[in-house]
């Protein structure tokens, strides 16, 4: 029995599962898939998740969406390092705790900027007016100012004095913006610290080799073909503008 | 858990995660205190409440000293930490992860969008805010689109949303769905498949169901009335 991955690296949540799986050594099955093309619309993929998002899973017969249900699955199934999900029901509590407040918060608001930054102005040449991109920038900053004022405080983690699936998550959402040219650390040294740090527990390399497509991001949109992503157009803007 | 000192509890019933935690703590008969916080008087933002939590939001669980925000957080707590049926939140891990997948797609997608009808139509009118019809048109489209994917996913063969029980997920939902009911709307009204869980979720949960949706049901005899 084979457990098969679906991934676009281009997605957050999508780099969160690669890398804790890589970094737990769990062996599986990496299908690539492009969210951009459209993929997860096929009737193929509709077999393996009907919400039609990525990352998913495929254990066996067990299907499963939701990167933090997919981590938490992993976590007990291949008894990874305590410090990623604690036994101690209290330390779990507060991981769960971020992992339920940023949904809402810093994923929206880290994904719209690279929509507004990068992909609406360059990939579908619409221009992002000027009262909505101060919103979504102010968003992004109160949520910023939480995570550290709540979340990280003194702390060198989000649950004490190690990494967990808290950390993991964070990090990945926060890296979208900067791959759309924007520096979230400047003038946020408690903020750049804790990335530094979650960076050497991963690992330089698996967290650079995972954050390929982001760091592209900006050449890649100017090769990017628009006929290919033109479906997606004005469900984004709707989306996004209306 | 004996000699467990009460869980105190930080509350608006008009929050749909207030109502979800309420119903749990007494279905289960977990021994609480509640202190109530008035969110239409602006309590969750007085600086003896912020200090407790900087989100300004409510629910909050005060576990004799161990403070925890986020409905989920705080019920997956109290699920493992308390010694309630399995369905709940089961130990299985692929019953488990169902419920887990379950309450991550529920931030952006159940609550999102029964609150944005909510808001639009209760709310914001109550404050003074003009109607945008075509903001309240797209806010019922995404709604509608959510109700597609609980009938035809979550629900395509199951009588909860994660299996043969109830769970925290329907609990989650079930609170969400209500919230429109405010101005007398039912969301649910012409989706027999959606009205039949509600009503198993309803006889599931008895008494501490429509005790904790009071004030919907108050709200909506006000609403009404006004038409």
């Amino acid at each position: 029995m084979s457990l098969e991955i679906y991934l676009d690296l281009f997605s957050q949540p999508c780099r969160s599962v690669y890398i804790f799986a890589k970094k737990n050594d769990i062996q599986f099955d990496y299908k690539k898939i492009s969210l951009f093309e459209g993929y997860q619309y096929s009737e193929e993929y509709g077999k393996i998740n009907l919400l039609r998002k990525a990352p998913a899973i495929k254990d066996g017969d067990f299907y499963l969406a939701e990167s933090v249900a997919i981590m938490l699955y992993l976590t007990e199934k291949f008894h990874t390092p305590d410090h990623w999900y604690p036994a101690d029901l209290q330390k779990r509590a507060r991981v769960n705790e971020y992992l339920s407040w940023q949904h809402s918060t810093i994923r929206p608001h880290g994904s719209k900027m690279m929509w507004f930054k990068l992909l609406i102005p360059k990939a579908f040449g619409t221009e992002i007016p000027k009262e909505k991109m101060d919103n979504a920038v102010e968003d992004l900053n109160s949520s910023l100012n939480l995570f550290e004022e709540k979340f990280l405080q003194d702390r060198p983690f989000i649950v004490g004095d190690q990494i967990s699936l808290a950390d993991l998550v964070a990090i990945v959402e926060i890296m979208q913006p900067v791959g759309a040219g924007m520096d979230v650390f400047e003038n946020r040294p408690k903020l750049k610290a804790w990335k530094d740090r979650v960076r050497a527990e991963i690992g330089a390399e698996l967290f650079d080799e995972a954050h390929q497509a982001i760091f592209y991001a900006q050449e890649a949109v100017k090769t990017m073909d628009p006929e290919k992503i033109e479906h997606f157009k004005p469900k984004i803007l709707r989306y996004f503008l209306s | 858990m004996a000699g467990r000192q009460a869980v105190k509890v930080y509350l608006d019933l008009l929050s749909q995660p207030c109502r979800a935690l309420l119903i749990f703590l007494k279905h289960n008969k977990i021994p609480h205190t509640v202190e109530l916080i008035a969110l239409r008087k602006g309590q969750q933002k007085t600086p003896e409440f912020t200090k407790l939590n900087p989100m300004q939001k409510v629910p909050v669980l005060d576990d004799n000293g161990f403070v925890l925000t986020e409905s989920d957080a705080i019920l997956k707590y109290l699920a493992t930490t308390y010694n309630v049926p399995d369905h709940w939140y089961p130990k299985l891990p692929e019953k488990r992860a169902r419920v887990d997948e379950y309450t991550a797609w529920h931030h952006v997608n159940t609550r999102m969008h029964a609150s944005t009808v909510f808001l639009q139509e209760v709310i914001f009118p109550m404050m003074g805010q003009p109607t945008n019809p075509a903001k309240f048109e797209k806010a019922l489209a995404d709604l509608n689109g959510t109700l597609d994917m609980l009938e035809n996913m979550f629900l395509k063969r199951q009588p909860f949303l994660c299996g043969d029980e109830i769970s925290l997920a329907d609990l989650l939902a079930v609170c969400e769905l209500m919230q429109p009911l405010c101005s007398g709307r039912d969301i649910l009204k012409d989706r027999p498949k959606l009205l039949s869980w509600r009503s198993r979720v309803q006889s599931a949960l008895s008494d501490s169901f429509d005790e904790a949706h009071s004030v919907v049901y108050q709200i909506r005899e006000k609403f009404t009335a006004k038409l």
